[in-house]
């Protein structure tokens, strides 16, 4: 069986992973083994840096030593560019896993005269590929050639060359090229030359929000997702949003999961939501959503499994103040590195750089628990569309690693945000709606649940407290009643 | 009319070389890369040695690296074109690349001739 798998396995397409977070994903497990793959980009796309981490990645992650070529940037130059995403490219030389050659051509240092190859060319990698027995090569940006050399037809013809002969040495090779006009995807038409894999990255500022993007134009022999995926690069290098188009086979869950407030599980069939379900929490001003999150994620913690707060209206300090004195001991949990609360404001950055951020540290710190507090200051970054579509994506990726995950949003009084939270709570699985009502002329805090998949679920409005002892679900004032 | 030509130039460059002499003899030291014996590396030294002898005299000192025998060296002078001769002395150093048939350019490359002459 073992054999068999492994010959059907030799008639496809090899692949190569990058080990760039979410790259591997996009291209359905990396790039093709021993062919090259173009990425095109304008100026600060971030292209450099993805070649970059392909070649260290390679190195210290698959035992894959990388060449890097570079016509635009020197050694020393790229040394420190990677030491502050935490690499030390001079151990990788050092330890002949990485080999750095700049390449410089200056056409004003060179007269041309009569007919000449780029053997040359050919001769350094060929010396630096046998010298560390690379397996991976990186050509950053090799269109310089066109500028420092006058005969294009020379420069072409080479170009073509080059493309077959790092097949012939079958090597796993990533070209970087400027992005041209839209006639062509590179300003030199190198396209035409690699044809097995190309990937576009862009650079967008909206409302002086900045959004990178990548997205795999093509992809000879393979499936890979067409979607624009948008790219963070941060402190540990890029990583890619994944957008899971897998779709809808996660595995449904029967487990229950405690909401954290004894009167809601009652509520919500006696014992809580689905384990990787998704909850939207609604309720104007000061009905108690950020409370509500809160117990969900004190709830995690007690039974020891780790959760992830992203606070985009309070401090860390403030929420802990808050719960404390609602009985909720977060900092504990903190200190024995079951919680880990995050507080950004939405507008630092934009919709897809807070899900690329949301996405990085569910893959780094791995909760079984998430809660996004609120979702309605995302939406002030984006539009509806674009946050239903952001949320598809988070939704997916936390059923996909069986995350529950709980989103509170503000509905403002009367219903002026009922549209928005319809749009969203179709993506969800249970609803939870908080509301402020005036019960013999006195306001008091009611909670009932719209709906929650799959179970049965009490449909009455309760009257709830929130005091120095947590929340306090009441009796409805009539008898319960359940629906289903 | 080649001939004319070539008496014209002669003269051009022995100015220049006499200008630079300063401290001593003039002495031309050109390095021409190579990768093997391909039609283009065997013109561009059989060119450059006719120029040479035209040009400088007795004064120039060629040394030929073949790239294929020794990679290592192509690093050094940026190498990327083959052939490519390089000037390294007098200073500044100077490239050309290509297989030095076209005298002209040669002859502006080493400033044996000024550049808005061709």
């Amino acid at each position: 069986m073992a054999r068999a798998r492994r010959q059907t396995s030799s008639l496809e397409l090899l692949k190569t992973p990058t080990g760039i977070s979410g790259l591997d994903n996009v291209t359905d497990g990396g790039l093709p083994r021993g062919r090259t793959t173009l990425i095109a980009g304008s100026a600060g796309s971030g292209k450099t840096l993805v070649g970059m981490e392909f070649l260290i990645r390679g190195a210290e992650v698959y035992n894959e030593p990388g060449v890097a070529m570079t016509f635009e940037e020197t050694a020393e130059e790229i040394a420190q560019n990677l030491a502050s995403l935490g690499h030390d490219v001079n151990q990788l030389v050092r330890e002949k896993k990485l080999f750095i050659d700049y390449v410089h051509v200056e056409r004003r240092q060179i007269e041309e005269t009569g007919e000449y190859d780029l053997e040359g060319l050919f001769i350094r990698l060929d010396h630096a590929i046998k010298s560390i027995k690379a397996k991976r090569v990186l050509l950053d940006t090799i269109e310089v050639l066109f500028s420092g050399l006058r005969n294009e037809a020379i420069v072409r013809s080479e170009l073509r060359r080059l493309f077959r002969w790092l097949k012939d040495r079958n090597v796993t090779a990533i070209i970087t090229a400027e992005a041209g006009d839209n006639t062509f995807l590179t300003r030199h038409g190198l396209e035409e030359y690699v044809a097995d894999c190309v990937i576009v990255l862009d650079h967008r500022v909206n409302e002086q929000i900045s959004t990178r993007r990548i997205r795999v134009v093509k992809y000879r022999g393979s499936t890979h997702g067409t979607n624009e995926y948008p790219f963070l690069i941060n402190e540990t290098g890029i990583s890619v949003v994944p957008i899971t188009a897998l779709g809808l086979n996660h595995k449904a869950s029967s487990e229950r999961v405690s909401s954290g407030v004894a009167g809601l599980d009652e509520m919500l069939g006696g014992e809580g939501f689905f384990r990787a379900s998704s909850v939207l929490v609604t309720g104007t001003a000061g009905t108690g959503k950020s409370s509500i999150a809160a117990s969900f994620v004190n709830a995690a913690c007690q039974r020891g499994e780790r959760a992830l707060y992203f606070a985009f209206e309070e401090s860390e300090s403030q929420i802990l103040r808050n719960m404390k004195s609602l009985g909720m001991p977060l900092e504990k949990w903190i200190k024995r590195g079951l919680l880990q609360i995050h507080s950004v404001r939405p507008t630092t950055m934009g919709l897809e750089n807070h899900l690329a951020t949301i996405f990085k540290q569910i893959d780094d710190y791995k909760p079984s628990v998430v809660a996004v507090d609120p979702i309605t200051n995302l939406i002030s970054v984006g539009t509806t569309i674009s946050v239903k579509a952001m949320l598809t994506r988070l939704i997916d990726l936390l059923k996909s690693h069986q995350i529950t995950a709980m989103f509170t949003n503000l509905s403002f009084s009367g219903s002026e945000n009922e549209v928005t939270s319809t749009e969203i709570s179709s993506l969800m699985d249970a609803w939870v709606s908080l509301n402020e009502v005036d019960i013999d002329g006195v306001r008091q805090r009611a909670v009932y649940v719209l709906k929650a998949r799959g179970m049965s679920h009490s449909n009455r409005v309760h009257r709830f407290t929130i005091s120095d002892k947590g929340i306090q679900i009441e009796d409805s004032v009539q008898a319960e009643e359940r629906v289903s | 009319m080649p001939s004319d030509k070539s008496s014209a130039r002669k003269s051009r460059p022995r100015e220049l070389a006499d200008e630079s002499l300063r401290g001593g003899a003039k002495k031309w030291r050109l390095r021409l890369y190579v990768a093997g014996n391909t039609p283009n590396s065997i013109a561009a030294f059989a060119n450059l040695k006719e120029i040479c002898e035209k040009h400088m005299g007795g004064r120039y000192q060629i040394e030929v690296v073949d790239l294929l025998e020794n990679p290592t060296l192509a690093k050094g002078d940026q190498i990327v074109a083959i052939p490519t001769l390089v000037r390294k002395l007098p200073f500044p150093v100077k490239k050309i690349i290509g297989d030095l048939s076209n005298r002209e350019r040669v002859l502006v490359g080493l400033d044996l001739k000024p550049a808005n002459g061709s």
